[in-house]
């Protein structure tokens, strides 16, 4: 009987270290305490150091600290985002057969008067649009991406939200965000987030278009620049089964800046 | 006697499974969940690249448009004449590192591990035609000195780092960042990450350059695993295209390329942006242009894929 117990005892202790072992995962439907946001709280990377094993909020949980002021830096692409391409070029995009028709119909001042300037400033191209971004936590669970380019805001979730009943689609579409973590020892991660609901945009400043069906799915990685510099890398991938034949996927990044001097918002326009 | 026997085995083997499982949780995790980012991710492979961005900035003679390059920089990038190219002894010289990204090849990246202990040694990009190859050393072994030989590939050490794998280039021969005649120095370096995303994998390039950039030179390429290999291993062997030997190294004097603004011409593009500078990657530089710029009118004819329009015009 004796060793009947201490076999038991074995396994409860056993199990409890595997459990215990288990890295934090935070993503949809990880439980979130209200009153911890309302808490004083460590920096994410401190939170991240204590190695807590408690089902902490993404904020606490974040692998990489991803807040403050970026700009887009336009290295790439430049002739599709700097400026307006030519109509009906859509170069680089596969754009399927039904989207041809509406690329050789673009029309920027219609979409003007039609209250429809902001195309273009949607989740599917945000990214790509040279702005500067400032992220910061809206609470413990919510990361907010305003963009000035456009007076955009994204809301990017931690947690699962209800399904919404009729609510109209937005050009930012409803975004749910998970950390990929980098077991320990080593650290670091990525953040994903996953964009749908979308109100049907374009990809390009030239009409090049992506339907309300779309989803967008993007990778958040950062990576040193000289002199302390850092870069955040935005791996953009928009899957559209009405307007795109494949994938299109895009990577555009941003450098960090110190503070909010430059941040200058601008309204959406179709035609600039 | 039995019954301890059992009770002993049965304990032994919860243990080694629970043991098992603590360790497997610490290093993959619910990989259902996409909540780990593995450490170290599988890299070999064939990579197609996924040819949705504009990063090899070839299509006409004179374009610079995303770089941030010195006076010195321009003014040997406009002495440039892509007939050197043609030379016997320049055909087959190819490009340097930083064509990994920037040429229109994939990628095939196979291990290199050693014999006694298994661990990794190097991953080796293999060459095309007119590109190197590269080889990424991981065992740790230190640059060579400052006056060791330069070559196009240059010398590349990595490490894992935050779930991707961070290289870092020296040892680079002069030569060029772009195939429109940008020069690179030998003394650039470039820093390299990998990121895999499932079946993507992401390339960022940083390069940096005291002599020939303001600021870094920054490409990132995607590329997706390949289920058949990728072979690009035809041999370069020169043949005649029409400069003869003995002839001059085909080049533009100072305010004499021919090129110089059919980039302005037919895109409507801004000098200052076809030219390399620095302002012009910024946000700021959108807004300057704002009330100047008439976009182009569409292609009517000869547009080629997707209304891509450029045709090239002799001097």
């Amino acid at each position: 009987m004796k060793r009947l117990l201490v076999a038991v005892a074995a396994v409860v202790l056993i199990v409890a270290a595997g459990l215990k072992a288990r890295p934090t995962v935070v993503g949809p439907g990880a439980p979130a305490s209200p009153r911890e946001a309302d808490k004083p709280r460590p920096t994410s990377l401190q939170a991240q150091r204590q190695g807590s094993a408690s089902a902490a909020s993404a904020r606490d949980a974040a692998p990489v600290d991803l807040t403050g002021y970026w700009v887009s830096y336009v290295t790439e692409n430049w002739r599709y985002r700097m400026v307006t391409p030519a109509k009906g070029e859509y170069r680089r995009i596969p754009a399927s057969p039904a989207a041809l028709p509406i690329i050789a119909a673009w029309d920027p001042a219609a979409d003007e008067r039609a209250g429809e300037q902001c195309k273009s400033y949607g989740a599917g191209a945000i990214m790509s649009v040279p702005g500067r971004l400032h992220i910061t936590w809206q609470d413990a669970n919510t990361l907010r991406i305003d963009i000035d380019a456009g007076r955009q805001t994204r809301l990017v979730r931690f947690t699962a939200s209800a399904p919404l009943s009729g609510a109209p689609p937005t050009w930012q579409g409803e975004s749910t965000g998970r950390w990929e973590r980098v077991p320990a020892p080593d650290t670091g991660g990525s953040l994903s987030v996953v964009t749908t609901h979308l109100r049907a945009g374009y990809l390009r400043k030239n009409g090049v278009p992506y339907s309300e069906r779309a989803t967008v799915s993007e990778h958040f990685d950062v990576a040193p620049l000289p002199d302390r510099g850092q870069l955040l890398l935005v791996n953009t991938t928009v899957e559209d089964p009405v307007y795109l034949n494949g994938p299109y996927i895009v990577s555009p990044h941003f450098k960090k800046e110190s503070d909010g001097s430059k941040w200058d918002p601008t309204p959406c326009s179709s035609t600039w | 006697m039995f019954i301890d026997l059992v009770i002993r085995r049965v304990a032994l083997g919860v243990a080694i499974a629970g043991l098992a499982g603590a360790a497997v949780s610490t290093q993959v995790g619910p990989s259902e969940s996409g909540g780990v980012l593995p450490s170290r991710f599988e890299i070999a492979g064939s990579w197609n690249p996924l040819g949705t961005e504009d990063v090899q900035n070839d299509s006409v003679p004179v374009d610079y448009l995303g770089l941030a390059m010195t006076d010195e920089a321009r003014a040997r990038a406009l002495s440039y004449d892509e007939s050197q190219k043609s030379m016997l002894e320049r055909q087959c010289q190819g490009w340097g590192a930083a064509y990994a990204v920037l040429g229109p090849f994939g990628l095939r990246i196979s291990t290199e591990s050693d014999a006694t202990t298994n661990q990794v040694l190097a991953y080796t990009i293999d060459p095309w035609e007119d590109w190197n190859g590269m080889t990424i050393w991981m065992d740790g072994r230190p640059h060579p000195s400052e006056h060791a030989l330069h070559t196009q590939a240059g010398f590349t050490t990595g490490r894992w780092e935050g779930g991707a794998l961070a290289a870092h280039t020296t040892h680079v021969k002069a030569g060029f960042i772009r195939k429109t005649g940008v020069p690179l120095s030998d003394e650039a370096t470039i820093d390299w990450r990998f990121f895999r995303h499932g079946d993507v994998l992401t390339v960022l390039m940083v390069a940096r350059d005291p002599i020939y950039l303001v600021e870094p030179e920054v490409v990132s390429k995607g590329f997706r695993l390949s289920q058949a290999p990728l072979d690009y291993r035809d041999p370069c062997i020169p043949s005649f295209e029409g400069p003869e030997p003995g002839d001059p190294v085909p080049h533009y004097a100072p305010e004499q390329n021919p090129f110089v603004n059919e980039f302005v011409e037919l895109y409507h593009l801004p000098r200052e942006a076809v030219l390399g500078y620095r302002d012009t990657l910024y946000p700021e530089y959108r807004k300057k242009i704002k009330d100047t710029y008439v976009p182009p009118p569409p292609c009517t004819a000869d547009c080629g894929v997707a209304g891509n329009f450029v045709r090239r015009r002799g001097p």
